[in-house]
């Protein structure tokens, strides 16, 4: 059952532990938390993504770079298969989590989608309160209980270092915070019901210095427990904040690999002139 | 040089605001006029007119509550119909129905909307209402009887043949401002519930229903306004009586029947100005009616324009 599974993690679980896990983990193939293998996607007739392969590693950031239209985002898109709202979307290939197909035939999307949160490039606050927004996930499942929802909900708002700014105005509504504010808050909604990996699509893009500079602290943060995609058009926040990056170009993996290996000597000289502001 | 501005532009505008001003006129117009002709009614009657249950052009005493009771028990039984029906349409449509099914459909329900009301009148007269009376009433007197509402002789034609057929009539409107509304959700508060693991149901129910209560509710006043004015069809099939009967089955009258069916025969000063109050009476309930709809309409395509890209939409 999802909802004691989410209790399970929010609840009983050591911190200590689980970051020991991930201080530890080695390069075996058992550990890797994402495959992705031989992947081609197509939006009707239009290929968008051809033929990627990569292992994501647990606990650590990832970083997708590329210009526009790369096909970084529908790739992102991916892992909780949020492209199955779009008509005619097609994929072939195969995307493994712990091991498990998620295209596969028993798959359950609910499920995937509480295990894979996501962030978006615009915050996306509903028309609750703080408290309702963070909430949310949780009702959803099902969770009736007063006391364990507000426990959820403030180890979720602590962990999206949003706490002591609202802890006062629970009441208050989402749409009354800061644009940096709210996509804390957008954060500690996806972090309440346990995901064990979150996808962030441009998280800073609509941001001021300042708070994407207070979101890419918290992401550093967050890689202690979660296994973090991130996909940015900032190379510099790239570089700052992911243990391992890909390039992507025209809907190919160019080049994949140690971040600062990427940014210093990249195999690839289009990875190069990329990463080096030549074009893009 | 002469400038362009002067000449031409300004005769436009001039013309333009002339046109503009009939309609205002026309309005202040049948205001007055409605009043003023209905002078006679308020003085001879003043508020009793709205509590009498006679009508009675034989000694000229004149009472308008069995016509406001009939219009307001059809509308509202219009509304318990065709709400369900009209916004479960539009959920449907919006949110789960195929590419090619949403477009057929919306165009489907566009064109029963452009039926002329004289025709849905017929259709009832020779289909509704046979049925009504051999299958539908049985069916809801057998089962239902217990209730006040659907007690007493069956005659076929009365206020439930008239709501159903009302129904018939504003579930277009419903649907299509419905699903309007629910498009100026934006998706991204849509893929934000999905990414939460949200089912579709929980999503429709959680954000769009959310964020599109107010225009939806728009929506269905406006449809009521409608179903408060609607004269033919309902003139055709409500039997057309002075009574206040708790009952469905029961003939019925309504404000805009009433004056349809009488003017013509309207002999006497006070008969005429008693008709005429009871148009004004439903002029002002249907304006009142759509002001609060375009009010609610507007706040919600407001509130959801700051901050996206989504212009309101005209209705």
């Amino acid at each position: 059952m999802p909802i004691e599974e989410v209790m399970e993690r929010q609840l009983e679980i050591n911190p200590q532990a689980v970051s020991k896990t991930g201080e530890s983990q080695g390069l075996t193939q058992e550990e890797i938390k994402i495959s992705v293998k031989n992947l081609h996607f197509y939006y009707g007739k239009h290929k968008a993504l051809e033929n990627i392969s990569m292992d994501l590693r647990p606990k650590k950031v990832t970083a997708l770079i590329g210009p526009s239209g790369c096909g970084k985002s529908t790739f992102l898109r991916l892992f909780n298969r949020m492209n199955d709202l779009i008509p005619h979307a097609r994929i072939e290939g195969a995307i493994r989590i712990d091991g498990k197909d998620i295209y596969g035939k028993d798959t359950d999307v609910v499920e995937l989608r509480r295990k894979v949160g996501m962030v978006f490039q615009k915050s996306t606050p509903f028309t609750k309160s703080i408290f309702d927004n963070v909430a949310y996930g949780l009702k959803i499942l099902g969770l009736r209980d007063k006391e364990i929802i507000h426990q959820i909900v403030e180890k979720s708002l602590r962990g999206a270092a949003l706490w002591d700014e609202v802890k006062d105005n629970l009441s208050k509504s989402a749409l009354q915070l800061s644009g940096g504010q709210q996509q804390r808050l957008c954060i500690a909604r996806a972090l309440a019901v346990g995901p064990e990996v979150l996808l962030m699509d441009e998280p800073c893009s609509a941001l001021d210095p300042t708070a994407t500079a207070r979101i890419e602290e918290l992401i550093f943060e967050l890689k202690k427990q979660y296994t973090i995609v991130i996909v940015t058009h900032n190379m510099q926040q790239a570089a700052r904040v992911s243990d391992e990056t890909g390039f992507l170009f025209l809907g190919k993996l160019i080049e994949f690999g140690n971040t600062d290996k990427i940014f210093t000597k990249p195999d690839n000289p289009m990875t190069e002139s990329y990463v080096t502001g030549r074009f893009g | 040089m002469k400038s362009r501005k002067d000449g031409g532009d300004r005769l436009f505008q001039a013309a333009m605001m002339g046109f503009a001003l009939i309609i205002v006129l026309l309005i202040v117009g049948i205001i007055t006029e409605l009043t003023r002709s209905s002078m006679l009614s308020i003085k001879h009657f003043g508020f009793s007119f709205f509590t009498g249950m006679t009508w009675d052009p034989v000694f000229e005493n004149f009472g308008a509550l069995p016509f406001i009771y009939g219009t307001l028990v059809t509308s509202l039984v219009a509304l318990l119909i065709a709400v369900p029906i009209g916004v479960g349409t539009a959920i449907y449509l919006a949110e789960y129905a195929p590419p090619f099914l949403r477009k057929s459909m919306s165009l489907l329900v566009d064109l029963l909307a452009a039926i002329p009301s004289v025709v849905y009148g017929l259709w009832a007269i020779f289909e509704l209402v046979p049925l009504m009376r051999t299958n539908i009433q049985p069916f809801l007197g057998k089962y239902l009887g217990f209730l006040p509402f659907f007690q007493g002789p069956n005659y076929g034609v009365g206020m439930l043949a008239a709501s159903l057929v009302l129904a018939i009539m504003i579930v277009p409107f419903i649907i299509s401002i419905s699903r309007e509304v629910i498009m100026t959700v934006p998706h991204v508060y849509k893929e934000a519930a999905y990414a939460l693991g949200s089912t579709r149901w929980e999503a429709v129910r959680s954000i769009i229903l959310s964020y599109g209560k107010t225009g939806i509710l728009g929506g269905v006043i406006l449809a009521l306004g409608r179903a408060i004015g609607e004269t033919m069809a309902v003139t055709m099939i409500i039997g057309n009586n002075v009574t206040i009967s708790p009952s469905l089955f029961s003939p019925g009258y309504t404000l805009a029947s009433v004056i349809a069916n009488e003017f013509t025969e309207a002999t006497g000063n006070l008969y005429l100005s008693a008709l005429i109050e009871m148009g004004l009476v439903l002029f002002i309930v249907s304006i009142i009616v759509n002001m609060i709809a375009r009010m609610l309409i507007w706040s919600v395509t407001q509130k959801q324009s700051t901050g996206t890209t989504l212009k309101p939409r005209a209705l």
